[in-house]
């Protein structure tokens, strides 16, 4: 009775699967074909604007200097979870994160990137860096000035979860620093000073677009430190007659790093385009491209004068120089058990 | 007075494992099943378990009594109990009102019912945050009245009796359908009051259904995720669930910490679906089929 049943559902499954490869082969073959000259570079959330711009501009002098064309592809995402897609298999030819301990775990787990990557590009694997400002309502009605304000009894801060955002992150260690260096290099009371600071904390988002979203459009605090290009950003779509951009007498030097992902280029052959593309990042034309977006070019010369006017000077502290090295850092505060734990344990 | 009619236990005592049955292709049926169950359910499953299963048993319970688990856990466990019955109580009312009566727009509020199935959760998720927020529709005036929704667990509430709700609403709509007028009317002439007829009559053979919705009502919001991370504040140890811890333990490339935090509601989800197949089982007994 099951005999010939079971032979048709045999043959409709052999069916089935057949179409399914079918299926698969068709989406996945234009994506073969043109394998060759296509570079995926996956980066993290804000620069969205900023590598569509820089990829045109790389794909237009690539083709003028070897009549190759490349289209560089972005992946945006979280700078944690665009690591964790690199790990589990992404073929990235490139990663443009947010924080250096990201690239830092991409080589430590899956080993598609060499341990030393930092000293295989300029300046650290750093074509522009960043650091934290902050966004106030209009007339900013807290007198919001410094870090010192964010524990003010009255003050609400908007600031992404550190443990799954590398703005988040640099949030938390620009604020350690600010206390470290104020309280005359005393780690505890640091440590105690950022706990104040996420006492005032009513939301942590996943992200530093969520952590923009609660602010801008929720209308919920009444600061958020976020990386300057995004508080430009923010100030530039939601008007400038509802924020102000603060920025701090002091704050921390952001680092986010670019690398090559050795592992993939070799396998995709894509290597020699790959490197071209990292080496322009330092080109005068991306510079100033950079600076047009509110990033802190490496070489200010070559960016426009008028976009280096909307990047203030302001005493910027390396955290590599209060707290070690990344392994260092990313353990003392982020990892499991950390600081960013400890405190939120003692703030319940 | 009737009495609620009552299943015949002389035919569930006589079943066995498999009887002849006039319906043919068992073999062809089970294997499917047994096929479809295996590669789509059981297998994702069976590989996070020995995911988790590589911290031991020990790792596992040091997961589990970790305070900030334990309190996502409780969160996340706790508000989608609160949130099922909501929707269940809400859920009926709705199916009532939908299958009893007739009026203008009735096909139209059917349709609005499944919205929540349609609709992408973090959509869902960002609507219900831009409403409740204190700056929102209806969150200024809940502020007013001292009600903090949107960023605390009120909110993971909320989302989930919204994302909940379609499922108690389409479990009990047909049984109510099914429910004959006759019975209602028997009732009725052999002298029962309304309350009476009610709670005796109608309401009972709708009580496994309900358990139904609640039971889907209560899963779906257990594994919520989407949704919830707009409008809850995420706040460890007060608004922080579950799901987000387990993201939050990837980012920290902790795979073993995060299948664990899986594992556990994996079981604790289990057992709690089990009970309510016990009750609705019991309940079956007790007032039978429609």
């Amino acid at each position: 009775m099951s005999e010939t049943p079971s032979r048709t559902t045999g043959r409709t499954r052999r069916h089935a699967v057949l179409l399914g490869a079918g299926l698969a082969a068709a989406v996945l073959a234009p994506t073969l074909a043109c394998a060759q000259t296509e570079l995926l570079n996956v980066s993290y959330d804000p620069t969205r604007e900023l590598y569509r711009e820089i990829n045109a501009a790389f794909s237009e002098a690539w083709k003028a200097k070897t009549g190759e064309t490349v289209t560089v592809r972005a992946a945006h995402g979280g700078s944690g979870s665009q690591a964790r897609t690199v790990i589990d298999g992404i073929p990235a030819d490139v990663v443009t994160l947010g924080i250096p301990s990201d690239i830092d775990a991409i080589s430590r787990i899956s080993k598609k990137i060499p341990a030393d990557w930092r000293t295989k590009l300029p300046n650290q694997g750093l074509p522009y860096t960043s650091t934290v400002v902050f966004l106030v309502r209009k007339g900013n009605p807290k007198a919001v000035k410094d870090w010192g304000d964010l524990v003010k009894p009255d003050i609400k801060v908007i600031t992404p979860n550190p443990k799954t955002s590398a703005g988040g992150r640099w949030n938390f260690l620009a604020a350690w620093g600010y206390a470290y260096e104020k309280e005359g290099k005393n780690a505890d009371k640091a440590n105690a000073f950022v706990g104040e600071v996420y006492k005032n904390v009513p939301v942590l988002d996943t992200g530093a677009r969520g952590s923009t979203v609660t602010f801008a459009q929720r209308g919920l605090g009444d600061v958020l430190p976020t990386w300057e290009n995004e508080a430009y950003l923010v100030f530039e779509e939601f008007g400038r007659d509802k924020f102000d951009v603060v920025v701090p007498p002091t704050s921390i030097y952001a680092e986010p790093p670019v690398a090559l992902v050795d592992a993939n280029v070799d396998k995709k052959g894509t290597r020699k385009q790959a490197e071209a593309y990292l080496q322009f990042l330092y080109s005068d034309q991306a510079q100033a491209i950079f600076a047009k977006h509110h990033y802190r070019p490496l070489n200010r010369a070559a960016a426009k004068p008028e976009d280096l006017a909307q990047l203030p000077e302001l005493k910027l502290f390396k955290i590599e120089d209060l707290q070690g090295d990344w392994d260092a850092i990313q353990k003392k505060n982020f990892d499991n058990g950390g600081l960013f734990d400890q405190l939120s344990k003692a703030g319940r | 007075m009737a009495p609620p009619p009552r299943a015949n236990p002389p035919t569930r005592a006589k079943r066995r494992f498999l009887r002849p049955s006039v319906i043919p292709g068992f073999g062809l049926a089970f294997g499917y099943t047994l096929t479809c169950l295996g590669l789509i359910v059981l297998l994702p499953l069976a590989a996070l378990v020995t995911r988790a299963s590589g911290l031991g048993l020990s790792g596992i319970w040091e997961v589990a009594t970790d305070p900030r688990v334990a309190s996502a856990l409780r969160v996340s466990f706790g508000v989608s109990l609160l949130a099922a019955l909501t929707a269940s109580v809400f859920g009926f009312l709705i199916a009532w009102v939908l299958t009893r009566y007739r009026f203008p727009g009735r096909k139209i509020v059917d349709a609005v019912v499944d919205l929540p199935f349609a609709l992408p959760t973090a959509v869902a998720g960002i609507a219900l945050a831009a409403l409740y927020a204190p700056n929102g529709l209806v969150g200024a005036q809940l502020a007013r009245i001292g009600i903090e929704a949107a960023y605390t667990p009120v909110g993971i509430y909320i989302a989930m009796v919204f994302i909940g709700l379609p499922f108690a609403v389409r479990t009990v709509q047909p049984l109510i359908a099914e429910i004959d007028k006759e019975i209602e009317e028997a009732s009725a002439t052999l002298g029962a009051g309304r309350v009476h007829t009610l709670v005796r009559v109608v309401l009972p053979p709708l009580i496994p259904a309900v358990l139904t919705g609640f039971a889907l009502a209560f899963a779906r919001g257990v594994g919520e995720y989407g949704s919830i991370i707009f409008i809850a504040g995420n706040l460890p140890y007060v608004s922080e669930i579950a799901p987000l811890l387990i993201v939050i333990k990837l980012s920290e490339y902790d795979y073993g910490g995060a299948c664990a935090i899986a594992t556990l509601m994996l079981g604790i989800s289990f057992l709690t679906l089990l009970a309510i197949n016990l009750i609705q089982a019991w309940s079956r007994r007790r007032f039978g089929y429609v």
